[in-house]
């Protein structure tokens, strides 16, 4: 390690930023493929907290999604005819395994809302509970199930491009980084942009935000506080079920126990780096999508030079460990003054006791 | 949506609004037992009770909040059903509360549409045509607002006029303003107030919450008193005072002002010298303030909630370090000290909020008033408590201050307000002083309680107590101040003789800041 102390730190870190660029442009694909998990699962806690509930059990929801997803796919697949895989790698079974997820999620999420909204349970409680049982359940099912596995149903492709689209300068790019992609991923992108515009110019958002700020207010005006957050936490549900798709149908095709990795937990961060909002949860997302493809990236093409002497000196599983180092330095860093709803964790009563 | 419709007067001799024998009982309390109130169309109809009367829960269960038990609500004569606010608001019915329901974050525009939001297509706000309407409803005061300030950048008095557009919006032909001059200046009341007759000559129907009497005369056409749940009169000012409502609400005969006498000040008890300080998040809030008390006299702080008195306090109760300025108690630098050591040179503080900083409310009443000084004789032999002494003291504390309490174990959270209060006053006055700091000690306390509390406060001053006394009911101030310093973003912009001082005067003060005044005479700081 004794060259180290002779490198010229300053030149190495602006070549380490040049390679950073390079390396998100280069693997703009591989980012948003990354990245769709967290910014589908910050999306859910979005749904969530936007109306006054905390969700820290999204990393759970997506882990019974992602189990779900795999083995009713691989079922379906055992009965149903898989037949010739349409535009995007659909094919039947697949989508009766996304269909599973997506009531998956919502189950949960369902079970969440009721200890949260109706029960008036401590809602980090509830959420803690649902991220130690999904982890145990899914494992031990996984396990027992892997010793006389269905075989896997496959999973959806990427959408593919005319050939020669990739050769036009820049929109080539462009088009392959954003468009070439799975369903579930499509699906994050057409979502964070709906949710966004719908949060600020429709009756939903404005009465979201409200439930969220200020639910007594909110119900003075005759709007239903609990059927608000009963309908948005269910329908965060809907995006953890996709979320967990992704990991079992979408990106890989098997299940493993634990799998989801802590990026639901990533998630809850994106979502208070992107300020509780859509578009910058999903922002965020992507930061950690580069946190990912960087370690991938130098694992498989390490840059020349000074550079890439000292990146392959440093233990790869330092790589790994990249967005886990990057969630922390962002929350320390911005966790002070992003501001969450005023009635994020709170639980509504409805009738005032006071006289 | 059409421009704003007053609504149609009706025969006088059908109300506009009619409640039955409404009853509603929550465990252990009767809060309305069989209530009668009748509004006429175009009146303002006082609703005057002590705290927890049940005028709350009356309103809550017109506006659709509580289901009452038992009882009819009749709209122009024809019986209904609220079962929700959104029932409530489309039988024309709108609630001012005291604490604004306004979320702050959101623009005034979007406050006043929630819940009623005019769409164009599927689920898109129509704010355009949103706008055009407010502007013509707020034009219609005379009232320039800008729609698209967040709420939360409003003074109090204009988030009370986006409450009223919010009423007038939804077409409402009742309104009912559950507090509203708590918060406001005298100035900003007497404009509320010309609002409110204005839209009684436009036929709307008000009911006017308060427990203030004299405003209750002021505005109201009649009056309706409310105690322990019953109505126990009606009233019309002109054939009423202030002594007459004060018995019906009491319940007994009160002295609504405490007798003073007069106060014979000593040398200066406490001095503070350009005191600074600065609030949770870093912004200086108190600037320059210097004033002085003597001994045996009440030095009122007047100023509406939020102007640094808070930080101002805490800052002298060692609660909160200044960042600079000097404070002296009887000549001694005692700048920055903790709380228990100014304890110990006999400064005693009566926090604003008893909830939070003055009882631990999970605790009994006997730990509760050995607070400041449980880790000493007689209360404690060496680590150990001395629970006998203990109890002894909370007995007869509880009998000397007059705390109604089943026993002296009762859990602080069990007593009612005024008790509550007592008890704090019981564990910081019932020795001998030098400074008293109290802050905000009546509020939301019934009309006997504050009685009391004024009593024990004109006892202590008698004694050669220094007394800095910090309220935002000017009423309270005007009572019992020997002199009035008033606090206007921060600083102390006027000192006035408190007996001679008027309510415009300090009223303008606290609304504008006046100009800078330099103290003179006995009130001018010891350099």
């Amino acid at each position: 390690m004794d060259f180290v102390l002779h490198l010229p730190v300053i030149g190495l870190l602006l070549q380490f930023v040049g390679y950073l660029v390079v390396v998100s442009v280069q693997n703009g694909n591989l980012i948003i493929t990354l990245a769709t998990p967290i910014g589908l699962g910050a999306l859910c806690g979005f749904m969530n907290e936007r109306s006054g509930v905390v969700n820290i059990g999204i990393e759970g929801m997506m882990l019974t999604a992602a189990f779900i997803a795999w083995y009713v796919a691989a079922l379906a697949g055992q009965v149903l005819p898989a037949g010739t895989p349409g535009p995007l790698g659909i094919t039947l079974p697949l989508l009766v395994g996304l269909a599973a997820a997506l009531a998956a999620g919502v189950l949960v999420s369902a079970l969440h809302a009721w200890l949260s909204i109706t029960v008036r349970a401590d809602q980090i409680i509830s959420g803690t509970i649902i991220n130690i049982v999904a982890l145990g359940i899914t494992g031990y099912l996984g396990l027992l199930i892997s010793q006389n596995s269905p075989s896997s149903a496959g999973n959806f492709s990427s959408l593919s491009l005319p050939a020669g689209v990739d050769g036009i300068p820049v929109l080539g790019w462009l088009l392959n980084t954003v468009i070439e992609h799975g369903p579930i991923t499509l699906s994050m992108l057409v979502g964070v942009v709906v949710l966004q515009v719908l949060l600020y110019r429709s009756r939903w958002g404005l009465r979201t935000r409200a439930v969220g700020e200020h639910p007594r207010a909110a119900e003075t005006v005759g709007i239903d506080v609990i059927a608000l957050r009963y309908r948005n936490v269910l329908l965060g549900g809907l995006l953890a079920g996709l979320a967990g798709a992704w990991f079992t149908i979408e990106y890989g095709n098997s299940f493993q126990g634990g799998m989801t990795n802590g990026r639901g937990f990533i998630a809850l961060a994106a979502l208070i780096f992107g300020r509780w909002t859509p578009v910058g949860a999903v922002g965020a997302a992507l930061l950690f999508g580069v946190a990912d493809a960087l370690g991938t990236a130098i694992r498989q093409g390490p840059p020349t030079g000074d550079l890439g002497t000292f990146l392959t000196a440093v233990p790869p599983q330092l790589f790994s460990a990249l967005p886990y180092i990057v969630t922390i330095v962002v929350l320390a860093g911005v966790v002070g003054r992003s501001v969450a709803p005023a009635a994020d964790g709170q639980p509504y009563e409805r009738e005032s006791k006071a006289t | 949506m059409e421009p704003p419709d007053p609504p149609t007067i009706t025969p006088a001799s059908t109300p506009a609004l009619e409640m039955r024998g409404i009853t509603k009982r929550y465990p252990g309390v009767l809060a309305n037992d069989a209530i009668d109130l009748e509004v006429r169309p175009g009146e303002i109809h006082a609703l005057l009770g002590e705290n927890g009367a049940g005028k709350s829960t009356l309103m809550n269960i017109l506006y659709g909040l509580a289901v009452p038990d038992d009882g009819q609500i009749l709209l122009d004569g024809t019986p209904v059903e609220m079962r929700s606010p959104a029932e409530a608001i489309a039988y024309g019915i709108s609630m001012v509360h005291q604490h604004f329901m306004l979320v702050p974050v959101l623009s005034v525009a979007d406050n006043i549409l929630l819940g009623d939001e005019p769409v164009a297509g599927l689920f898109f706000l129509d704010r355009r045509r949103a706008h055009a309407r407010l502007r013509e409803l707020a034009g219609g005061f005379g009232w320039d607002l800008d729609l698209d300030a967040p709420v939360g950048s409003l003074s109090v008095g204009w988030q009370q006029r986006v409450e009223i557009l919010k009423a007038l919006y939804r077409n409402a032909s009742i309104l009912v303003l559950d507090e509203p001059t708590a918060v406001l200046t005298p100035q900003e009341t007497q404009e509320i107030f010309a609002v409110l007759r204005r839209l009684t000559g436009e036929g709307y129907s008000v009911i006017f919450i308060s427990h203030k009497l004299y405003e209750v005369l002021e505005i109201a056409d009649r009056i309706t008193v409310i105690r322990r749940g019953r109505v126990v009169g009606q009233r019309v000012p002109a054939e009423t005072d202030e002594d007459d409502l004060a018995e019906l609400m009491v319940g007994r005969e009160v002295q609504l002002t405490v007798d003073r006498g007069e106060s014979h000040p000593g040398a200066p008890a406490l001095v503070v010298e350009s005191l600074r300080a600065a609030d949770d998040r870093g912004h200086e809030v108190v600037h320059e303030v210097s004033f002085e008390v003597r001994a045996g006299e009440i030095f009122g702080i007047a100023g509406v909630a939020g102007n640094g008195q808070d930080e101002l306090v805490e800052a002298l109760a060692g609660l909160r370090a200044p960042t600079a300025g000097r404070v002296r108690l009887e000549g001694r630098d005692v700048t920055g000290h903790s709380a228990r050591d100014l304890h110990q040179r006999n400064v005693a503080y009566v926090p604003a909020d008893r909830h939070r900083f003055g009882l631990v409310l999970s605790y009994p009443l006997t730990d509760n008033l050995v607070l400041t000084d449980y880790y000493h004789a007689p209360f404690a032999r060496g680590i150990v408590r001395d629970d006998g002494a203990i109890t002894r003291h909370a007995a007869t504390a509880i009998e000397r201050f007059d705390v109604r309490t089943p026993s002296t174990t009762a859990i602080a959270a069990t007593l009612s307000g005024g008790n509550q209060q007592k008890v704090v006053v019981a564990r910081e006055l019932d020795r001998e002083l030098r400074l008293l700091i109290l802050d905000q000690p009546t509020r939301g306390l019934d009309v006997g309680s504050i009685e009391f509390i004024h009593r024990q406060a004109i006892a202590k001053r008698d004694a050669g107590t220094a007394i800095l006394l910090v309220s935002a009911e000017l009423d309270e101030i005007l009572e019992l101040s020997d002199r009035i310093g008033v606090m206007y973003r921060g600083r102390l912009v006027a000192i006035v003789d408190g007996p001679s001082a008027s309510r415009e005067e300090i009223g303008l003060l606290m609304a504008t800041g006046g100009r800078e005044v330099t103290p003179t005479g006995s009130a001018s700081p010891v350099a």
